[in-house]
């Protein structure tokens, strides 16, 4: 593991590495290295399955994060090659060339997240969403409570409770 | 944080009919060229009727006959479809009672909605329903279905089923087990034999309410408004 | 041939039983199936109950009129049959209407419903519908191959086409049956026999949780019960032609339900046993060993 980060470090700028166990690595590299490092990962260090694609919403530093999780399928390890992309019109470069089931995670993600990866085939179509008309679902400025009470109809009279603190009333009632 | 959503441009995205029925122009066999529109042209546009309750001992006999022989469709959604294969193995053996599974909407009497609805399955459901001959019964199995139950504050699955399906048995629970699914079909047994099960005449009556409920969230309707 | 009223009320009746008996049958069969695999299975009156409800629907949609055409010839396949077979040898009232050539017209009733009920669930438009018919008609093809060979060595061996006249040959105790005196045509009407009645390994027909219910998707309602009547006289009617071709026939109702009962529970027997074909095994299967078994069997009696 030590070995390949090290090679990759030669080749590559990473800004940040962690490294989970001796078998899992996080590496974060610029926009548009990622690409180039998947390619090379896949074709000449024997990570060639594709595990997945997922992205998180760092709204805070207005940045999304990509993670490609890729495995080795003969020594058992895997690295997730991250890339930081700007938040606004975010767009990527599409993998879809590398593996066929790139496809619908790409469009996965810009159906939920709103990142475009021009190029990737039927990426505009709709994948679960079918005619989704408000910002996408999984960026953290929408508001997922508010649009259900909007849109769905809420049950009056229903009661929630935190379930840490009901768990204690209940367990725990003297203390 | 105002400010930044301006920024972020509506995703919205294409919307995808299939291509079957999309408005095309089509040459006939004489030469001349006809538009067609799939969906007015091959689909049924009527309205439903109402089917007609028969009375006195006739309607008995035949509300008996539709109690004893409840046909299921086999439409799984949700964690809820987990628990109807159970209902065919020997430990419940849902044969005894008369009920059985259809792999047809056009051949089964029942729906279970097993669990939460997403919109786009939503869409499905109010296609395969309407597709069901009548008189027909809805069983809401688990509490997605009557308050939105863990999916309560989701983006995309319902809170109440009863306002976009007429539902007629309610099953409490998350997961119900088989046994309770076993005890909803008794008590829709019950309904139906009482002549109280009449949901279907129902949706009729108020369709216009139901479909305006079912736009409002269905935001692709590309589909005749009642499928036949 | 006698064409009176009397007769045609003694037909109906005969049909009557024979419906109720393959019904009752058809719901014994699947109480047994389900004992193989431990449940108890459906209440035995479970078919009548499913038939009044499928009567008492409303159809509401329609997709022209070979769909309504497609059960009621499907239904004259299975009346058919049973019209032109002397079902109680000896009787001049259940001996139908019979005559000398019955046997061919009956082979060609077989392939007439099939043919009635394509037609019928082509216009339903529904894409199983579609690849259960064009399976349904390849298989039967291939069956009907090993059946009308065992039928062409009956009637080389008995100079005849007359079913009646087949089954007076093999009166005078259980020794004269064809099953001991044609064994090899027997085998060969008995594989065929598997694929007539669409019992697994050879329901890839109605194919359940494949092409869910095959050619009658689009059926509702009394289409359905239509064909489901159809589906209790037919299997009768196929079981009583068998008995009367190789088990020498029967001479009153009792010897006939335990005769039927049986060469149906024969195919019941094979099919909680052995899983699906596909349909080119099943096509290659019936095109091999019953297919040879019924050429020799005519090469036998040349």
């Amino acid at each position: 593991m030590q070995k390949i980060i090290q090679d990759i470090e030669s080749r590559y700028s990473v800004s940040e590495k962690e490294i989970r166990r001796n078998n899992l690595c996080f590496l974060t590299i610029p926009k548009n290295q990622a690409i180039s490092l998947v390619t090379y990962l896949r074709d000449y260090q024997g990570y060639s399955a594709f595990t997945l694609l997922t992205a998180v919403d760092w709204i805070e530093e207005g940045h999304f994060q990509l993670t490609y999780l890729l495995n080795n399928p003969t020594n058992y390890t895997e690295i997730g090659v991250r890339t930081m992309i700007e938040r606004d019109h975010a767009t990527m470069e599409s993998a879809h060339h590398l593996w066929e089931s790139m496809q619908t995670y790409q469009r996965e993600l810009k159906e939920m997240f709103g990142i475009d990866f021009p190029g990737s085939p039927r990426v505009d179509e709709d994948f679960i969403l079918e005619g989704w008309t408000d910002i996408p679902p999984y960026r953290r400025d929408f508001d997922t409570k508010k649009y259900a009470e909007e849109t769905y109809f809420p049950r009056p009279g229903r009661e929630t409770n935190d379930p840490a603190e009901y768990m204690k009333s209940k367990l725990f009632p003297n203390d | 944080m105002e400010k930044e959503n301006k920024n972020i441009p509506l995703v919205k995205t294409k919307t995808f009919i299939n291509p079957e029925n999309e408005k095309r122009s089509v040459t006939a066999p004489d030469g001349s060229i006809i538009e067609i529109d799939p969906i007015k042209d091959y689909f049924c546009q009527d309205r439903p009727k109402e089917y007609k309750v028969r009375s006195g001992a006739v309607e008995k006999f035949l509300n008996w006959a539709r109690a004893e022989s409840l046909w299921v469709l086999g439409f799984g959604t949700g964690c809820g479809s987990i628990e109807i294969p159970p209902l065919v193995t020997p430990r419940f053996d849902m044969y005894r009672y008369g009920v059985q599974m259809r792999p047809t909407p056009r051949q089964s009497n029942v729906f279970i909605i097993s669990g939460y609805l997403s919109v786009k399955t939503l869409k499905r459901a109010i296609r395969s329903y309407e597709q069901m001959p009548s008189p027909k019964y809805i069983i809401a199995l688990g509490s997605c279905t009557i308050n939105g139950g863990m999916y309560w504050d989701s983006y995309n699955t319902i809170n109440r089923l009863d306002h976009y399906m007429p539902v007629d048995v309610y099953i409490a629970g998350c997961m119900p087990r088989p046994e309770a699914l076993l005890a909803g079909f008794a008590k829709l047994k019950e309904l139906i034999k009482a002549g109280k099960a009449e949901k279907a005449n129902e949706y009729v009556r108020n369709l216009d309410w139901y479909k305006a409920n079912q736009k409002k969230i269905i935001k692709d309707w590309n589909m005749p408004d009642y499928n036949w | 041939m006698d064409y009176s009223i009397t007769k045609f009320l003694w037909t109906l009746l005969g049909l009557f039983i024979v419906l109720n008996w393959g019904m009752l049958m058809s719901s014994t069969m699947r109480r047994i199936g389900a004992r193989v695999s431990g449940r108890f299975g459906i209440p035995w009156y479970q078919p009548w109950i499913d038939l009044t409800k499928l009567y008492s629907l409303k159809s509401q949609v329609s997709h022209g009129a070979m769909f309504f055409l497609g059960p009621v010839f499907r239904l004259m396949g299975g009346v058919g049959i049973f019209l032109f077979l002397p079902i109680i040898y000896g009787s001049d009232h259940w001996s139908n209407y019979s005559f000398s050539g019955d046997l061919i017209l009956i082979l060609y009733f077989q392939f007439f419903g099939m043919l009635g009920m394509a037609l019928g669930a082509g216009e339903g438009g529904h894409p199983h519908s579609a690849i259960g018919i064009s399976r349904g008609l390849s298989q039967f093809t291939t069956i009907e191959v090993p059946m009308t060979l065992a039928v062409i060595s009956l009637a080389i061996q008995y100079q005849t086409l007359s079913i009646s006249d087949i089954v007076a040959a093999q009166q005078g105790g259980f020794t004269t049956w064809t099953l001991w005196t044609n064994p090899l045509a027997t085998a060969a009407g008995m594989l065929s026999l598997l694929g007539a009645f669409g019992h697994s390994p050879f329901n890839l027909v109605k194919a359940p949780n494949e092409i869910p219910i095959g050619p009658p998707t689009e059926y509702h309602g009394v289409f359905l019960g239509v064909l489901r009547t159809n589906g209790a006289i037919l299997h009768v009617a196929e079981a009583a032609l068998f008995m009367n071709l190789f088990f020498g026939g029967a001479t009153n109702w009792v010897e006939l339900i335990v005769k039927t009962f049986l060469i149906y529970f024969w195919s019941v027997f094979v099919g909680t046993v052995f899983p699906r074909f596909r349909i080119e095994q099943s096509v290659r299967w019936f095109l091999k060993v019953p297919t040879i078994i019924g050429i020799i069997a005519i090469i036998i009696f040349l």
